[in-house]
């Protein structure tokens, strides 16, 4: 198939090709590029808000004027460490427990009887088709002091005085599970579905309990689900910026925040765009592992 | 034993599934709630509905993000298209490794990031060469496809590689060129492909706060954008009443999709049986000689 | 396999005609796949109206090969011809050749009818002329009456017949087919065989088949052209590649074979006489070998060719002592495996001639196998 495209219409095959690499390259990674730029300019009280890099003094001289105090400034500060450390410890904790609640969902709905669990998965991913945004609003009602949980604690008597759930860090790692708990399951139930359970069937043949046989067959096939699903809430989990903003501690820090922050509040696009490749830096090695995963998955299909 | 496992499946699913819907339930019930204080309930009411639909900053609002998410999935679904077939079909070329982490990298990118440097971009190329003048729908819908049309390669690439390529090769075979091989054969093979991801594209368009919070200009403020303003200040009942109309809008579309769905699985249970009764005379044919 | 469909035909041997003009050329074709030989130096010469069969395990190289041909994959180095024109560099869309897939790739959006008549709307051909080549097409396979069907309302049979139909109705020079038999049960697979013979003949077309299935091979083909690791090790009638195989190789890929390893301890033109250690006597071949004295040859003996007696034979060659190890009751025949003094086992299949046989050959006895001297098939690698 490949060797005949490339016969059959070199052009037309590079036409088709070039449209969406034009598209990405022009409005995914060269933006990157210019954030990379705008990091090492500083800070102007104008529109764009920046100075530019490059210079023409007048003996034709082109000046360049690198400007590392941002990044000097996020060193110095402690504020922007904690924020980085802050966010990549939340991220994970909320990865294992999306871990946590994600494989037994996963694991049940795929050892349902077969009619099921479509309906099952549909019943995971709809939430997915209304609004995110909403949904972590949802929360905001049944964890406030007089919510919805607070109220029913009181009610069964667990407690007397409401307990402030709300603008705390429980709340965050609740919304960032809530939100990101169909991203964890499908990848694990993908995997989970396809086993073939006559391995289980031989485990046992052989001798194995069958929690032997869950801890040394299907856990170590279900592993490459693990990794995808962990990826891909952990990844964006970083970077979040409503959940945190919405349901956690004012003060709290969270670099996506404090990106939003610099860039909309203190119209410092310099630092903002030095936060970003920062973050970017922390990001890049899960990324290019998710990068390899998804290829792996999809790979096998050219001849 | 057995009986054991599936108790723990049962309770497993019950807890899973409370606590993705309570939060939805809930939003719903208290739409319903006259007192403006969102979780104290006050007898039962549809005004916040009446004040929803008086309010001209959410219906603009929402007319922008339905008219954004339109365009945007219509041309995400294309350009994804491309991508994914290039992906796909193309084998092994110069680039394709950039190509495949340009399209999976929007996936799971911080949103902060994309939003940030596309306004950057959209700022730079204002400069250098006078388009987008100024940023609101166009800059906006530019940043949705690029967000989307990620998604959509994916769900492209991979009903792509289930289809038996040997579908393409015996049209080109029959003298078929490939251009009418993409439009008469793989085209419409993966047409539902195409429709769910054009879905995928449109829900995540209409749903995006912060991408389009850094690119939006003045005055073009969507959906997401309008809510979150609201909400950052606490509980708002007639927000409740607008993800009611949301949920209501999901759900009617899910039992339809469903009630189509297990009309064609009956269809498909008819015309294995007439497979079936087929292979029987088939049978008898070849006992005839 | 009881009945060939060749015997009631006349004689067709066109490539033992010097004059006749090969239909199909392959010239020195060789495909590599990096550093791979899928394919590696193949030169074939197919006459018209034969069916061809391309043999071999899987990754022999025998689809690649079917695939230049189709054009869906392009030679490294070589030429291929088509009648007289050189298609190498052609498209598969611009090629006077059809292909029958292994999956049958019948396009799952379209009926029946839209399916063969696909490939002759490519042609732009008037409307009433695709109608009645589809109809005549259709009724040719048996298929007249699922016309509207679309393919998932088919059984595998006919899809294999819609599949066929649609690359016929093309009229190609040549015909190409991917395993066609493969997905078919038993029974309808041998009555199929007859048919594509049969279709052959009423159209004319020639046939290139690839197939790992020695028997569907033997049953459909005019030749074979066995092949290996991308070469073609031989090429001929099935008989011919079953009576005188060209090498070890060839003898034990087809069908069973007993395999005597010695060498000449006689060379004569008209005879030789092979010394083997496996043996108690030598093995006598009536006719000259040409080998280099003292190197080490194979006598090759099938085993529906050696007969089994209790009696020592009165002779100086082409037998040996034998102990009955197993045998496998069959139905029409049984097999005997038999080990000799050396160790060696040997197969011999013998017909079930008589009803019951009280005084059969059992397990443990000791016996005499025996065979003639024209059984032996010499080989030197």
């Amino acid at each position: 198939m490949k060797a005949l495209l490339k016969r059959a219409g070199l052009q037309g095959r590079s036409v088709v090709a070039a449209v969406p690499y034009l598209w990405l390259l022009l409005f995914f990674l060269i933006p990157f590029v210019i954030v990379l730029k705008i990091s090492f300019s500083s800070s102007l009280i104008a529109m764009p808000p920046y100075e530019p890099l490059l210079h023409w003094t007048g003996e034709k001289v082109l000046q360049i004027k690198l400007n590392l105090g941002n990044f000097a400034f996020l060193v110095e500060d402690n504020l922007y460490w904690k924020a980085y450390l802050n966010s990549i410890w939340v991220a994970s904790v909320s990865t294992f427990f999306c871990l946590l609640l994600g494989y037994p969902i996963a694991y049940a709905i795929a050892r349902s009887n077969p009619s099921a669990r479509n309906i099952l998965m549909l019943l995971i991913v709809l939430p997915f088709w209304t609004s995110f945004l909403l949904r972590v609003y949802a929360w905001i009602g049944i964890l406030k002091n007089n919510g919805l949980l607070n109220n029913f604690l009181i009610w069964i008597g667990a407690i007397d005085q409401p307990i402030q759930m709300l603008q705390t860090d429980f709340a965050v790692y609740v919304g960032i599970v809530y939100s990101y708990l169909p991203f964890m399951i499908l990848p694990l139930y993908a995997n989970l579905e396809k086993m073939d359970l006559t391995l289980l069937e031989a485990a046992a043949d052989l001798g194995c309990k069958p929690w032997q046989g869950f801890l040394k067959v299907t856990l170590p096939l279900s592993l490459p689900g693990v990794r995808a699903g962990c990826l891909l809430v952990f990844i964006p989990a970083v970077g979040e910026f409503v959940i945190p903003s919405l349901l956690g501690d004012p003060g709290m820090l969270m670099i996506g925040k404090v990106l939003w922050t610099e860039f909309f509040n203190n119209r410092d696009w310099p630092v903002a765009s030095a936060v970003a490749i920062v973050l970017l830096l922390f990001l890049v090695i899960p990324m290019m592992y998710f990068q390899r995963a998804q290829d792996a998955e999809a790979g096998g299909v050219h001849r | 034993m057995n009986q054991g496992r599936n108790l723990f499946r049962t309770l497993v699913l019950i807890l899973g599934f409370a606590f993705l819907y309570i939060p939805i339930v809930s939003l719903i019930v208290y739409s319903f709630n006259s007192s403006r204080l969102v979780t104290v309930w006050g007898g039962f009411s549809t005004k916040w509905y009446g004040a929803l639909l008086r309010n001209d900053q959410i219906l603009n609002a929402a007319m922008l993000s339905l008219k954004v998410a339109a365009i945007s999935a219509t041309l995400a679904v294309v350009l994804g298209t491309l991508a994914g077939l290039v992906l796909a079909r193309f084998g092994p070329f110069k680039g394709r490794t950039l190509l495949s982490g340009l399209t999976t990298a929007p996936l799971v990118m911080p949103e902060v990031i994309t939003g940030l440097s596309l306004l950057l971009l959209f700022v730079t190329m204002e400069q250098i060469i006078g388009w987008p003048a100024g940023r609101g729908m166009t800059t906006i819908i530019i940043s949705h496809i690029t967000l989307t049309m990620a998604f959509v390669t994916v769900v492209v690439q991979s009903r792509l590689s289930q289809m038996d390529d040997s579908l393409e090769e015996a049209a080109m075979d029959l003298g078929a060129r490939p251009h009418k091989v993409f439009f008469l054969i793989t085209l419409p093979i993966i047409a539902p492909a195409l429709m769910s991801g054009w879905l995928l594209a449109f829900t995540l368009s209409l749903d995006d706060l912060v991408i389009t919070s850094f690119v939006a200009g003045p005055g073009s403020s969507t959906l997401p954008m309008v809510i979150f303003s609201k909400v950052r200040l606490g509980v708002s009942p007639d927000i409740n009443a607008l993800a009611t109309i949301l949920v209501a809008i999901v759900a009617i579309g899910v039992i339809v999709a469903g009630f189509t769905m297990s009309r064609q699985q009956k269809q498909r249970e008819r015309d294995a049986q007439m497979a079936l009764a087929a292979n029987q005379q088939m049978i008898e044919s070849v006992k005839k000689g | 396999m009881a009945t060939s469909p060749r015997a009631t035909q006349q004689k067709f041997e066109p490539w033992t005609d010097p004059d006749a003009k090969p239909y199909v050329r392959i010239e020195k074709v060789t495909k590599k796949f990096g550093d791979f030989f899928a394919v590696d130096d193949v030169s074939l010469s197919i006459y018209k109206k034969e069916i061809f069969c391309l043999l071999g395990a899987s990754g022999c190289g025998k689809t690649t090969l079917l695939r230049m041909l189709a054009g869906f994959e392009r030679p490294t180095s070589g030429k291929i011809f088509i009648d007289g024109v050189d298609m190498t560099s052609i498209p598969p869309y611009e090629r006077p050749v059809n292909m029958m897939f292994q999956s049958y790739a019948i396009f799952p959006h379209m009926t029946v009818e839209q399916n063969v008549a696909f490939g002759l709307k490519q042609e732009r051909l008037q409307k009433d002329e695709i109608e009645s080549r589809v109809n005549d097409m259709l009724n040719l396979v048996k298929l007249g009456q699922f016309a509207k069907r679309k393919p998932h309302q088919l059984s595998g049979g006919q899809r294999q017949r819609v599949a066929l139909a649609r690359s016929l109705v093309k009229k190609p020079k040549l015909l190409l087919l991917d395993e066609p038999l493969a997905a078919l049960d038993k029974k309808l697979r041998e009555h199929t065989q007859f048919e594509l013979i049969n279709i052959k003949e009423t159209l004319g077309v020639t046939f290139v088949v690839v197939t790992h299935d020695q028997e569907e091979a033997m049953t459909l083909s005019t030749r074979i052209g066995l092949m290996n690791h991308g070469e073609i090790v031989q090429v001929g009638t099935p008989s011919e590649i079953y009576e005188y195989p060209s090498s070890r190789f060839v003898s034990e890929f087809i069908g069973s074979v007993n395999m005597f390893e010695g060498r000449l301890v006689e060379d004569e033109p008209s005879y030789v006489r092979i010394g083997c250690d496996d043996l108690e006597a030598p093995i006598y071949v009536d006719h000259g070998v040409s080998s280099a004295p003292g190197a080490t040859i194979w006598a090759a003996i099938r085993p529906e060719k050696i007969t089994i007696s209790r009696e020592k034979p009165d002779a100086t060659d082409n037998w040996t002592a034998a102990v009955v190890q197993d045998i496998a009751y069959m139905g029409d025949m049984s097999i005997y495996l038999l080990r000799l003094d050396s160790g060696k086992v040997v197969r011999v299949t013998q017909p079930n001639i008589y009803r019951h046989a009280d005084d059969r050959i059992t397990w443990d006895e000791r016996v005499f196998l025996q065979w003639y001297p024209e059984s032996p098939v010499v080989v030197t690698k």
